[in-house]
């Protein structure tokens, strides 16, 4: 079992290291850098040529990386250019990580709450107008571009209607303690109930916009696995022993149809960030898709290396510890 | 097959599930044609199905047509005198321009029944790239097992790890020169792993599978049983995923124009470039946006329900 | 199973506890300290003014800024020896009560205000103010670079330590204690309005020195600050430095009670970075902010149907086509420059694409400025002599790589796409072959055009004080440029022509020879098309006010109130 474990660390270690150095050459492939970020139209090419060696991009990619390398290990990840100038790109990604958590956390909630009882009725109802209904709903809402939706919500909701805020994390003038940087729960922490009821109302807009991703999964699955599982003998015996249908839903057929959907869930981190990143930015709701997608069209070099390297590491160390929990329930794993 | 409910994700899984209906969707045996046309036969029945295939029939049309349909050159200025960036940044509707003009005094109308070409093109060359590529490795995983099998899905396995459309930005960033063709290649290279692993899965399916073995008995040689026997029966599958690529590629292209990737000059108009460049106008002119919008939302949608439904036809477990 | 959930509960339990054991809300204080001064400034309200930037300020101290947004906020917490005029461009005394120039021009006596004190509570003296020039002059290693310090690098080109720069500062010694005298190297139109420039606001020499003011270091890809640019800027300015919330993108400024002048307007100026252009709109129109900067042309009719106010800031801005004869040797003769300029159809572009109080340009600057030419016109819209130019020229099948940027306005350039198809359909209808390359503004647009690789692009200037020197004299004094004038026999002759008119001391005379190389640069050297000026506007709602906008985005908002 140690084995197994020391095997699958040494091969996370090698796999960031790797998507590091791709990373790098990948940012430094792109046309333009910092240094037109920073400059703007005002520079000279003596300006830019003195930048650049005080940044040492005039330095061949290796030596960069090597730079960047030993930097790391030592725990300075380089200050960002653009997204919060002059500040450690790893403060960046603390200050940012909360508000992006917040929103998935809220967004996949959402999701679960309409998703699994839309899916399990539909698949009670299969082939009726309710079923086809939920179906197709779950397709329209594939086909509306995640932003043009995001537009179109606030529009509606915070213009027109007036109901909730159009951007942003919180209202001026709150002036909330912050504890864990996720706002409404630093409002319910220290009973700022006033703070923790506006971040909420900032949150509602965009988490609409952001389930609509991980919604129509979790329905497709949640339909399917309700299906399969109201087909098995083990739920058509219950029916036959006469057991009460309410029964049989909820010990038999639900509890069984979870399992897979359970883990479909799990898996909506990756599609989660992607819609972050159109979501944030329609809100301005400054989370690490919000950084992202500025951070690039300004080429922030320290800010795009480590965050992306911070999903990926987050990414990478939940599949090691799903894999080893499995490794542990089934020996077959480790033999391979 | 060691399943790891676990750890494949999601997308794999479907992928998955499709590939081992390919198995069954066998072109060469008499169950498999029978099989095509009970499809067929519950297809012709199914409403989702029938709307779904007459809003592709009518955006083909319409982008065949197009350049006939369009009442003006979808280029032309022909408003641009009556534009004034303040008081009337978009001409109205009027006889001969039944949606108004944009900005720059063009046929809004115009712009949207040519911009159908483009986006179908986008669509198309995007998802038949990702095809060709993905066609090419998952058939060589598949067909050849061992060390190369492992290698391509390693990768594969990588690379549908990351959500498909950060990958799409940061191909489509890497060109010096944004056009309509960044687009396509980056919106195509995405879809190579899903649809290398499909090829994949149905070829193992396969390899041991009566048909095969019985060619490999009779001495026929390796290429021609790949290229006769087991790619055919890909098929089904291949076009049900096409389908459903298709509908998002044309999203993604409006998320990347969204994004500022988009192909910037805007002469020959795209959709999803044309929602991308109303985001200025979206509180003065929405209609600006709303229409591009509509035309994207119901083409894939239209896309996405024939995809599924003929996904849900050939799934053998839904036959019952 | 169940003692699993149990000890999770628990865990949880604990976890949430001891979260709140240390989640204490801090919220009273602040209440407090107002409490502790209630309305001592007596003539001021208890509103606090809320306003949507476009973006974040990179720091808060201008010495080592170059951009609009930084300056937006260091400009009320500072003040410089000399101001604008609420207004105008043109300059006044600021922190220096009276000034005034030696007959070379060479020596400034800057007679400092009396009872002025820094935020920190120290007072403003003249070695207050030397302290200042000696830092500037005195930056080391990595705050030399000019994407440190743009403006004394631009502007007073260089430091102690680089004897191989010509640097025009050369001291400032304490007459007394509230007289400083400034001796530049040599006689420039410049100097002392530079001095109004946000960049050289005055300091208190205390919290620098406690706060490590001049600490700058390139660490990776970017520049370090010290803590006194981030956290502790300190000047005279009406409001001062409250807080800055990276989580929310906001700046916070007070009031500062004990301001010399007239005190602010409102209690709190809140500054929020809300990048989206449509974004900013329904901020206001929800009424969560009070006004914004830059709102989309298209939308000046209906946010003032909506009772906003929108205010607009004359056009000190330049929009012109850079065009570089060394990519394109066909450009290398001045009628193939003129066709190109007559051919583009200037009053149309203006009409449709830029906004009302927009001009069709003659000049490289704009027509405040001394030195501006009442005979020159715009080239006119003649496709017919431009077609004769070309073919006078033998270049009637002329091709030219024309680029655009994309991912960026400006506020010469609201919306560049539209610039450029216009632009590019009157290129085309006299018979050029445009070959549109697109390229987004940080990622290889800036570098290109400056490094030459672009036969034709679009870009502008907009001004920081009013010298035409500013405009032309950074385009074309240096014949390495983006405009590449040295690959043209006349590049010696402006070079010469501008150094003589901005070492010109009487501004007649000056104005004069400003006149003449105007002239000479329409007729005769033609090295950019000037297009346009576009007059950027700013707007507030109909609560806002006391607001007046400057021609150089330098808005002092301690004349706002807020009428609820």
């Amino acid at each position: 079992m140690t084995k197994y474990i020391v095997r699958r660390l040494f091969q996370a270690v090698i796999a960031l290291f790797v998507l590091s150095m791709l990373l790098f050459a990948w940012l430094r492939s792109l046309p333009g850098g910092p240094v037109s970020a920073l400059l703007g139209e005002r520079s000279t090419p003596e300006d830019r040529a003195a930048l650049e060696a005080a940044l040492g991009l005039d330095q061949p990619l290796h030596i960069q990386y090597w730079r960047f390398l030993t930097r790391a290990l030592r725990g300075e990840f380089g200050t960002s250019t653009f997204v919060s100038p002059g500040t450690d790109a790893f403060e960046v990604f603390l200050t940012r990580l909360p508000a992006t958590i917040e929103l998935s956390f809220v967004a996949l909630l959402l999701a679960v709450a309409f998703a699994i009882p839309i899916g399990y009725l539909a698949a009670r109802n299969r082939g009726t107008a309710l079923d086809t209904g939920a179906v197709v709903t779950s397709l329209v809402g594939v086909a509306v571009p995640v932003f043009f939706l995001a537009f179109v919500l606030r529009d509606v909701f915070a213009v027109q209607l007036g109901w909730l805020p159009p951007s942003g994390r919180e209202s001026v003038g709150i002036n909330a303690t912050r504890v864990t940087g996720l706002f409404v729960l630093d409002g319910l922490l220290t009973r700022e109930w006033d703070a923790a009821w506006d971040a909420f109302k900032h949150l509602i807009l965009p988490a609409i916009a952001l389930a609509s991703i991980p919604f129509a999964v979790i329905f497709r699955i949640t339909r399917a696995s309700v299906l399969e599982v109201l087909d098995e003998d083990y739920v058509r015996t219950a029916q036959s022993k006469g057991l009460r249908s309410n029964v049989i839903r909820i010990r038999h057929v639900l509890r069984n149809a979870l399992i897979p959907v359970v883990t479909t869930i799990g898996l909506q981190i990756g599609a989660l960030l992607a819609g972050a990143v159109l979501t944030e930015r329609v809100f301005s709701f400054r989370g690490i898709g919000h950084a992202l997608s500025y951070g690039f069209t300004n080429r922030d070099y320290a800010v795009l290396q480590v965050l992306i390297m911070m999903a990926a590491l987050i990414y990478i160390v939940v599949n090691l510890l799903v894999d080893i929990a499995y490794a542990v329930i089934d020996p077959r794993v480790r033999a391979k | 097959m060691n399943r790891n409910p676990l750890s494949p994700t999601a997308k794999k899984e479907r992928i998955d599930a499709l590939a081992r209906s390919g198995d069954s969707g066998r072109v060469d045996s008499d169950e498999g044609v029978s099989l095509w046309r009970s499809a067929w036969r519950r297809l012709r029945r199914n409403v989702v199905f029938l709307i779904g295939a007459a809003i592709i029939v009518a955006f083909i049309l319409l982008a065949t047509f197009a350049p006939w349909l369009a009442p003006h050159d979808p280029s032309a200025r022909l408003l641009i005198d009556e534009v004034s960036r303040q008081s009337n940044p978009v001409p109205e509707a009027r006889p001969g321009f039944p949606l108004g003009a944009d900005d720059r005094g063009r046929d809004l109308l115009s712009r949207l029944i040519v911009g159908s070409r483009q986006t179908l093109m986008v669509g198309v060359m995007a998802t038949l790239g990702g095809l060709v590529g993905g066609v090419t490795l998952g058939t060589l995983a598949g067909a050849f097992g061992g060390w190369v099998d492992a290698v391509v899905m390693r990768v594969v396995d990588v690379l549908l790890s990351i959500p498909s459309l950060l990958m799409a930005f940061s191909i489509a960033a890497m060109f010096a020169r944004p056009s309509q063709w960044t687009l396509i290649v980056a919106i195509a290279i995405v879809q190579v792993p899903i649809f290398a692993r499909l090829l994949r899965g149905t070829m193992l399916a396969q390899r041991h599978s009566d048909h095969v073995l019985a060619a490999t008995a009779l001495g026929v040689k390796k290429g021609p049983i790949i290229f006769r026997h087991m790619l055919p029966n890909a098929m089904g599958p291949v076009i049900v995923q096409a389908t459903l690529v298709l509908a998002t590629a044309i999203i993604d292209a409006a998320a990347l124009s969204f994004l500022g990737l988009g192909n910037p000059d805007d002469r020959v108009p795209e959709w999803g470039q044309m929602l991308g460049a109303a985001q200025g106008f979206f509180n003065t002119f929405p209609h600006l946006a709303y229409y591009p919008a509509l035309c994207i939302i119901v083409v894939a949608l239209g896309f996405t329900l024939v995809g599924e439904s003929l996904r849900e036809a050939l799934d053998p477990k839904s036959r019952r | 199973m169940r003692n699993r959930k149990v000890a999770l509960t628990a865990a949880a339990t604990i976890l949430a506890l001891s979260l709140s054991a240390c989640a204490e809300s801090q919220r009273g204080t602040d209440d407090d300290n107002g409490a502790e001064t209630p309305a001592a400034g007596g003539d001021g309200s208890d509103a606090t003014f809320i306003f949507g930037a476009a973006g974040e300020p990179k720091l808060f101290d201008p010495f080592y800024a170059s951009d609009g947004e930084t300056f937006r906020v260091t400009r009320q917490i500072y003040e410089q020896l000399l101001d604008f005029e609420p207004g105008t461009a043109d300059t006044i005394p600021g922190l220096a009560e009276e000034y005034e120039g030696s007959e070379d021009g060479l020596t400034w006596t800057f007679k400092i205000r009396e009872g002025v004190k820094f935020h920190d509570g120290t007072d403003l003296d003249a070695a207050a103010v030397c302290a200042n020039f000696d830092r500037w002059y005195n930056q080391t290693g990595d705050a030399q670079n000019s994407a440190v310090t743009y403006y004394w690098n631009n502007n007073f080109g260089g430091f102690a330590d680089q004897a191989d720069r010509d640097s025009l500062f050369e001291s400032c010694t304490v007459a007394d204690d509230m007289t400083a005298e400034v001796k530049i190297t040599r006689y420039t139109s410049k100097f002392p309005d530079i001095l109004a420039h946000g960049a050289y606001a005055i300091h208190s020499p205390s919290a620098m020195e406690e706060h490590d003011a001049n600490n700058v270091t390139a660490q990776g890809e970017g520049f370090a600050y010290p803590a006194y640019a981030t956290e502790h800027p300190t000047g005279t300015g009406a409001f001062r430095f409250a807080s800055y919330d990276q989580a929310t993108g906001t700046v916070t400024l007070d009031r500062n009670e004990d301001y010399w002048g007239e005190k602010a307007g409102v209690k709190q100026m809140v500054v929020r970075s809300i990048p989206d252009e449509s974004t900013r709109r329904q901020e206001l129109e929800a009424g969560s902010i009070h006004g914004y900067d830059l709102p989309n042309p298209v939308d000046w009719a209906t946010l003032e149907e909506g009772g906003n106010i929108v205010e607009i800031r004359p056009a000190f801005n330049i929009l012109y086509v850079g065009l570089n004869a060394t990519t394109n040797e066909a450009l290398k003769d001045v009628n193939v420059r003129k066709a190109l300029s007559h051919a583009i159809n200037r009053d149309q572009l203006v009409q449709s694409q830029l906004p009302d109080g927009a001009e069709a340009a003659s000049h490289f600057f704009p027509d405040t400025l001394p030195g501006y030419n009442e005979d020159l016109q715009p080239h006119a819209y003649d496709p017919d002599l431009a077609k004769q130019l070309l073919a006078e020229a033998g270049q009637e099948n002329l091709e030219i790589e024309f680029w655009q940027p994309t991912e960026v306005t400006r506020p010469y350039m609201p919306d560049p796409a539209s610039i450029f198809d216009a632009i590019r359909t009157d290129w085309e209808a006299v018979g050029i072959t445009v070959t549109p390359k697109p390229m987004p503004w940080n990622g290889g647009y800036i570098e290109g055009t400056e490094q030459g690789q672009a036969a034709a692009y679009l870009l502008g200037w907009t001004g920081d004080y009013s010298s035409p020197d500013n405009f032309i004299g950074t385009f074309f004094t240096e014949q390495s440029n983006a405009f590449d004038t040295g690959n043209y026999e006349f590049a010696q002759e402006l070079t010469d022509a501008l150094v003589q008119a901005d070492s010109e001391p009487d501004p007649d005379a000056r104005a004069e020879l400003y006149k003449e190389i105007n002239k000479k640069i329409a007729d005769d050297y033609l090295p950019g098309l000037p297009i346009s000026h576009s007059p950027p506007a700013i707007v507030v709602s109909e609560k806002v006010q006391g607001l007046v906008t400057s021609p150089l985005a330098a808005e002092d908002f301690s004349t706002v109130t807020i009428n609820e």
